[in-house]
């Protein structure tokens, strides 16, 4: 690829163990046909993925999925990884988990454990997971604490919990949580099917944000509170990823990597296998990871646009997703000629129309989505 | 703010470390990472060894970089910067 810079290093390895999940959350990252996805890489292919990625830069894991402590092995690939050098992160919904096997965990060399939470109330949470489980959370949580363990408390706000923004905080205040995640709904795959009855409206964000900014002063060097505007609102696209291939790697249950994990969403585009390419031939040659790398993919307006170096023109799945092209600007942008399909979508996630039901993540959908 | 007799050590909230890939330090904390730079590196080095009073931190570096004049200024600037963003814990 004579010409072409060579590329950053991939910081940050997201290791997708596998699809299996006990929660059936409606805004789940995972693809539409999960369920069609049934080939797990085992423990030998996952340590030669973490030394791969280690030699060419890698220094944040992340062990996600799915439900990543459904996998037997996860010990041997946190010690193995602790090992080469990784700061370790185990991100979970916390079902199914015992104190013994957290225990486990931080005998193996684990860093830090991110508690994921659907929301404030167990009604909510247990609606939105599809399973009770909120209270086992909470005791997960004072758990990971309580052995010693830097906490992330997760919550993916949208309309359903935004309200309640308030009592999250204060929540997670109280099972003494390090940071807090209040992550914005990504609408790509189930979140974007259930986009109508998900999407905050502007008068719930008008409410949040003071209220977000109040507890991030309140808690200012206790708790620190990560807080974004969801993208729908800000006129501008975020940087995704910080760019396409630039540090985030992921790689999939079965192998493949991506530079994101929505990116098999994508056509036209053959992501590659951990088990048929090095990683480093991934990371620098592949076509794939190569083909929105610098701006020479991009389309009017952001061709020319003096933010390009600063957004990248923003998520190529969602340019995909909502305008039929990945090449076009991220229709969030107020510049972009797309910027219409956003404006509609606001004024259909509206709360006074007649509400459909949300589609849970579970094998029974995922198989009918298959069937399309 | 600082006293020379504290004991200073890398709070336990971080890990610091070698890169080699990126042939610097950096402070590691769950799901980030700052990238340090020569002189940050260098001072958070001694930093890391156990039971060290900052005065002993001074001398080292002033033993290490005998060529900068006023060595103290500069640690200290860094050192107030390190303790406000919590990378450092200061014990009497």
């Amino acid at each position: 690829m004579a010409g072409l810079p060579s590329p950053n290093k991939p910081l940050w390895l997201l290791a997708e163990l596998t699809y299996a999940c006990p929660l059936q959350c409606p805004y789940c990252s995972n693809p539409l046909d999960f369920a069609q996805q049934k080939t797990e890489l085992d423990t030998e292919a996952w340590l030669k993925v973490l030394r791969e990625a280690r030699a060419l830069g890698a220094t944040q894991l992340g062990f996600s999925g799915g439900e990543p402590t459904t996998r037997p092995d996860l010990e041997i690939l946190i010690a193995e990884a602790r090992k080469m050098g990784y700061y370790t992160n185990l991100i979970t919904s916390g079902v199914g988990l015992k104190p013994e096997r957290i225990a486990a965990f931080k005998a193996a060399g684990l860093d830090h454990i991110q508690v994921s939470f659907q929301a404030s109330s167990a009604e909510l949470n247990d609606y939105l997971a599809g399973t009770a489980a909120f209270e086992h959370k909470q005791a997960i949580a004072r758990e990971v604490k309580k052995q010693g363990y830097p906490m992330v408390l997760c919550f993916v706000l949208h309309r359903q919990n935004t309200d309640n923004i308030a009592e999250i905080l204060d929540l997670a205040e109280e099972l003494g949580a390090d940071y807090v995640e209040l992550a914005t709904t990504q609408y790509y795959g189930w979140a974007l099917v259930n986009r109508d009855q998900l999407l905050p409206t502007r008068e719930q964000l008008q409410r949040a944000e003071p209220i977000a900014h109040a507890y991030q002063e309140k808690f200012k060097g206790k708790m620190k509170i990560y807080y974004v505007v969801p993208d729908y609102y800000e006129g501008r696209p975020k940087a995704c990823m910080n760019g396409w291939g630039n540090i985030f790697l992921t790689i999939a249950p079965d192998g493949t990597a991506l530079p994101c994990h929505s990116a098999r969403e994508l056509p036209n585009l053959t992501f590659p296998n951990v088990q048929e390419h090095s990683l480093k031939w991934i990371w620098e040659e592949s076509p794939a990871f190569q083909h929105f790398r610098g701006d020479e993919w991009m389309k009017e307006p952001c061709r020319t646009c003096p933010e390009k170096a600063k957004d990248f023109g923003g998520c190529r799945c969602q340019a995909y997703l909502l305008t039929g092209d990945a090449t076009n600007a991220d229709p969030v942008c107020s510049l972009s000629p797309h910027h219409e399909t956003i404006v509609a979508a606001i004024n259909q996630a509206n709360p006074d129309l007649p509400s459909k039901a949300l589609i849970f993540r579970n094998p029974k959908n995922s198989k009918q989505f298959s069937k399309i | 703010m600082i006293d020379i007799n504290q004991k200073i050590s890398i709070s336990p909230a971080y890990r610091f470390q070698w890169e080699e890939a990126q042939q610097c330090y950096v402070l590691l904390y769950p799901e980030g990472m700052i990238q340090l730079n020569f002189s940050a590196g260098e001072i958070l080095k001694y930093c890391a060894i156990p039971e060290q009073s900052v005065a002993t931190l001074l001398q080292s570096l002033q033993q290490a970089f005998p060529e900068i004049v006023d060595i103290r200024s500069d640690v200290f600037a860094f050192l107030e910067v390190a303790h406000k963003n919590g990378w450092i814990t200061l014990t009497e």
